[in-house]
């Protein structure tokens, strides 16, 4: 990156100063900076979406783009329906397509309960894919990686904290005597299982901080050589 | 007003102004500490280490901007050290972001450091592509189905570093750098857990406790935040020494990052004394 008082450089330190600024309290420099940010975002997005996604998989798949432009592009499947006469399998991507445009009825009151089906079609499959891969990864794995021999410190608590863990949440059974005892070893176990959470939350916003700082001081200003 | 209810009423300002001191003056000054790389990222470095020349290695660049100061001081060890063990280095991204940071990465360290390297012999540009999670999935059985050219808009079949390449089981080792959805943990989900590939990678601190449950039997290693990229960046200098006149800004900036965490735990523990002080005295309960 470049450094010293660029106009790049000058203008996002301008505007991080702006954002940091409402620490102090909510000004119209912050006001102004946010609204940017969102602006900028809302619009990347959508540029970045619309050449990711709808430009090469739906509107050039189906030769839609071809039939508009002289761009050098593969036929798409109305071209091999008009030159081969062949139905190709690209037209399947018509079936995403009118789903995603469906999505766009939420605009319209009236017609608002359509956009239901594309949203269950994207529940349906995601549902589906995830079973499988959840089950295999998130609860067989994980369990058998948690049947361990207890021959190291590590290897105990990891066993210990797991069942004292699950103890805390089976409610069937009030927690009186050894479930009450396991409950509670449970808890701590949550407790320091959130402590550490805490800890690197305030590491990861720190480390953002600093980021920021350092590119103040070192890229804009050159006070750090 | 005696020194406990000063204390009691501090304005969130001063705890601003003290934390906002505590990153400027080390990072001024270049106060910076010794790393030591712990097990869960010497296993990465060990992983890398033990490849023999030529293994396919994929960095996958699943960030954006907003957490580069955690995330890039691992991207620039991690692609000095594949190159150094003469791997070869596919980048990619699942996040949109991230094609552009991948690029940056490429012009700063690997052409900048490693002249020598050849563009599609070496190292390899495959870009963006959107699907998230979907899109391991597609191309855990066959990669060609979407990615038909580079980033470069290249034909995939002419490059020399595709030749032999299906799927992601080709790959001997998947790296993924992020923290979001989708990520690392999409890697293992997606990827190394049915295809049987070892994955790793680094994370955002804040997202890094919820991937701990899957080292080491479903990750074989984890950088979390910024100090996991200043253990890497160490690790390297301990095996490279040629990587300490280089930039690591994981070491330097972990200097603030310490100094930080002494100010805000010494505010912590003010601020519990003084709530068991007014417990005391009966004000609060």
């Amino acid at each position: 990156m470049e450094t010293g008082f660029t106009l790049s450089n000058t203008i996002a330190a301008i505007l991080t100063i702006g954002i940091i600024s409402f620490l102090w309290k909510d000004n119209p420099l912050y006001k102004l900076c946010e609204s940017l940010f969102v602006g900028v975002s809302a619009g990347y997005w959508f540029v970045s979406l619309y050449y990711q996604n709808l430009l090469p998989k739906l509107f050039d798949t189906l030769g839609l783009t071809q039939l508009f432009t002289s761009a050098d592009i593969e036929p798409g499947a109305i071209q091999i329906l008009i030159n081969e006469g062949r139905v190709d399998n690209s037209f399947l991507y018509l079936i995403a397509g009118i789903l995603g445009a469906l999505m766009l009825t939420r605009l319209i009151p009236n017609l608002g309960w359509i956009s239901r089906w594309p949203l269950a079609f994207i529940v349906g499959t995601t549902s589906g894919l995830y079973f499988t891969t959840y089950f295999q990864s998130n609860a067989m794995a994980q369990l058998r990686s948690t049947i361990l021999p207890l021959d190291s410190i590590g290897n105990v608590v990891i066993v210990i904290g797991t069942v004292c863990g699950l103890v805390y949440f089976y409610f069937s059974k009030e927690h009186k005597g050894v479930m009450g005892g396991a409950a509670r070893v449970g808890v701590w176990f949550l407790m320091i299982t959130f402590g550490a959470s805490f800890g690197y939350t305030v590491m990861s916003r720190m480390s953002l901080l600093i980021g920021r700082f350092d590119f103040i001081f070192s890229t804009w200003l050159g006070l750090t050589g | 007003m005696p020194l406990y209810e000063k204390l009691k009423n501090i304005d969130r300002r001063v705890i601003y102004i003290f934390i906002a001191l505590s990153v400027i003056i080390p990072l001024v000054f270049k106060i910076a500490f010794t790393e030591q790389a712990s097990p869960i990222v010497q296993n990465i470095f060990d992983k890398i280490e033990s490849l023999p020349e030529g293994s396919r290695v994929i960095l996958s660049y699943d960030y954006s901007p907003s957490t580069a100061p955690e995330i890039q001081p691992m991207a620039d060890a991690l692609t000095r050290h594949i190159l150094e063990k003469d791997l070869r280095l596919y980048n990619m991204a699942l996040w949109a972001p991230g094609h552009n940071i991948a690029t940056e990465t490429t012009d700063r360290i690997i052409i900048a450091e490693f002249p020598e390297k050849v563009y599609g012999e070496d190292y390899l540009n495959l870009g963006f592509k959107a699907g998230n999670e979907f899109l391991i999935a597609v191309i855990l059985t066959d990669l060609k189905k979407m990615y038909t050219t580079d980033a470069k808009g290249t034909d995939i079949d002419s490059i020399p570093m595709m030749q032999g390449v299906k799927n992601l089981r080709n790959f001997d080792l998947i790296l993924s750098l992020g923290g979001g959805k989708p990520g690392l943990k999409e890697w293992i989900l997606f990827a190394g857990d049915p295809g049987h590939i070892p994955v790793a990678g680094g994370a955002t601190a804040v997202s890094a406790p919820n991937l701990y449950p899957y080292y080491p039997e479903q990750m074989l290693g984890l950088m979390g935040g910024m100090k996991g990229g200043a253990e890497y960046e160490s690790a390297l200098m301990k095996i490279y020494p040629q990587y300490k006149n280089k930039s690591h800004p994981g070491i330097d900036l972990m200097g603030p990052q310490a100094i930080a965490h002494l100010v805000i735990m010494i505010f912590v523990i003010i601020g519990n004394i003084t709530y068991f002080i007014a417990r005391k005295r009966g004000e609060e309960r």
